[in-house]
């Protein structure tokens, strides 16, 4: 009776100017395990959530190396992100073949952007269901853009996608204003502690994150499951540490428990 | 029949028409400069008077060529092409000499492996984020870097000035005496040079082509007094 009469394919109008379908497909980015992204002038540091589908099974992936200075991360439909990555692949090599230099990252993003908006003007074609985090490092510097299904594209200091990514972007939020000073290993803490807020209490371990590094001299690589774990219970300590030494200090700030303040000071 | 037809239907560069003899490139204290004269050979026949040969590519990079001219002007419709649509973008990226030099050896090979190639050997310098670049593409897609180079009777005659007398940093008059020098010696030996030469630098700040001039000739050597002597037959 009252169904949507203006969401049965992607190119066609609402009267108030929208296009369900596309909104659809933002949607999915949404539904999809976290992943954060972000940015110093010089590195640029990519993590996600991992969750298995099943308990029987292993969790897919969601960190892809695109080119030795390009990365991605994805949230949403992971078939949708591994086509994606295989354009970029090829963009990458088939530019590094003709020119022997790198692509410009911005201009990587924008080859994508433009795949993913023919999906919104084509009647028999439906929209990339997936968001993704693209990391990159050129001669301009260190980059970090978020490409979604609409075709848009946007260039951060550091942004989260996902499910309860809200979280995680209110953390970076805060925070953002240091980032460009920060050395590989701050950008990795915070994105750590960026995922954390997604995760709602549950415990943060390396088996249930992947995070990867791009920068200046370090070429895309995801960094091991034991750095990982040994980061992340290095931030435990200390986070112990602080709660012992303040005490009742974190009550204001316990909503969102930011034991990286302190870290400022170390 | 339909292959001999496939042949005779399609039209390739066989051999060369007009064509300009070599080109100089040496690294200097601030950046590349180029040398080449200015003639156009019709066969053996000395044609043309005034052709450049050397042209600046984007903001980075100054092309010679020597071979084919016409070939040369096809390679700069592409280059043009090329820098038109890398400025388009509009984002403060810029295609530097590194990437144009590969650009070329791919384009220069690819024809070469059509068996139409473009005939000639170009010389591609440059600067760019404080790094100069000077290299080679033949018309075989045979690519090199160095720090001075010389295409086609250049590399015979000027190649070994070069590497006994080229020094790391030099300065642009010293360049321009070393590059004066290999010219001469050109202009006495190779019969399609003239006596009309070109200078081309190019540095961070930019790429100048100077006005062509002549360089003051001495034909008193005693080598060249009785030229026949040593060539039965010749007259």
């Amino acid at each position: 009776m009252f169904r949507n009469q203006y969401d049965t394919d992607v190119t066609t109008w609402s009267p108030a100017g929208r296009l369900f379908q596309v909104e659809y497909a933002m949607e999915a980015v949404k539904q999809g395990s976290a992943a954060v992204g972000l940015r110093s002038r010089t590195h640029v540091v990519l993590a996600t959530v991992n969750k298995a589908a099943s308990d029987l099974s292993s969790h897919q992936r969601k960190v892809f190396k695109i080119d030795d200075h390009v990365g991605v991360a994805i949230a949403g439909l992971t078939a949708d992100g591994r086509v994606l990555s295989r354009y970029l692949r090829n963009e990458c090599i088939n530019h590094s073949f003709v020119y022997e230099a790198p692509l410009p990252v911005g201009r990587l993003v924008v080859r994508l952007a433009d795949k993913a908006q023919v999906c919104t003007q084509r009647s028999w074609k439906r929209p990339y269901g997936v968001g993704l985090l693209v990391a990159g490092l050129d001669e301009l510097g260190a980059h970090l853009y978020y490409n979604c299904p609409s075709g848009n594209y946007f260039e951060y200091q550091a942004f989260a996608i996902g499910s309860r990514s809200q979280a995680a972007k209110t953390y970076l939020e805060r925070r953002f204003e240091a980032f460009d000073k920060y050395s590989a290993e701050e950008l990795i803490k915070d994105a750590l502690f960026a995922i954390k807020e997604t995760l709602q209490g549950e415990k943060l371990t390396s088996s249930i994150c992947t995070v990867a590094i791009v920068g200046i001299g370090e070429p895309f690589h995801i960094i091991s499951e034991q750095a990982v774990q040994e980061m992340v219970d290095a931030l435990e300590t200390r986070e112990e540490a602080t709660a012992e030494q303040s005490g009742g200090d974190m009550q204001d700030e316990s909503g969102n428990p930011d034991a990286a303040a302190p870290m400022e000071e170390i | 029949m339909a292959h001999d037809e496939d042949v005779a239907g399609s039209e390739r560069t066989l051999y060369p028409y007009v064509t300009g003899t070599s080109v100089i490139g040496i690294k200097y204290k601030d950046g590349i400069l180029m040398a080449a004269d200015t003639g156009g050979s019709y066969g053996s026949t000395l044609r043309y008077k005034s052709v450049e040969r050397m042209k600046v590519i984007g903001k980075h990079s100054l092309l010679g060529a020597s071979g084919e001219i016409s070939d040369f002007q096809e390679i700069l419709r592409y280059l043009d092409e090329l820098i038109l649509y890398d400025n388009m973008w509009d984002d403060g990226n810029s295609l530097g000499p590194k990437e144009i030099h590969n650009y070329l050896n791919r384009v220069m090979y690819n024809r070469r492996n059509k068996f139409n190639p473009l005939w000639n050997s170009l010389v591609l310098g440059g600067v760019k984020n404080g790094n100069k670049y000077l290299g080679v593409v033949t018309m075989l897609g045979a690519h090199y870097e160095d720090n001075h180079v010389a295409t086609g009777f250049g590399n015979h005659l000027a190649v070994p000035i070069l590497r006994s007398e080229w020094k790391e940093g030099m300065s642009f008059e010293e360049a321009v005496k070393l590059l004066e020098k290999c010219l001469l010696v050109l202009l006495y030996r190779d019969r399609s040079s003239i006596n009309k030469f070109q200078i081309a630098k190019i540095t961070e700040e930019g790429a100048t082509i100077y006005p062509a001039y002549s360089l003051k000739t001495f034909w008193g050597f005693s080598a060249f007094q009785n030229p026949g002597q040593f060539a039965e037959g010749t007259w």
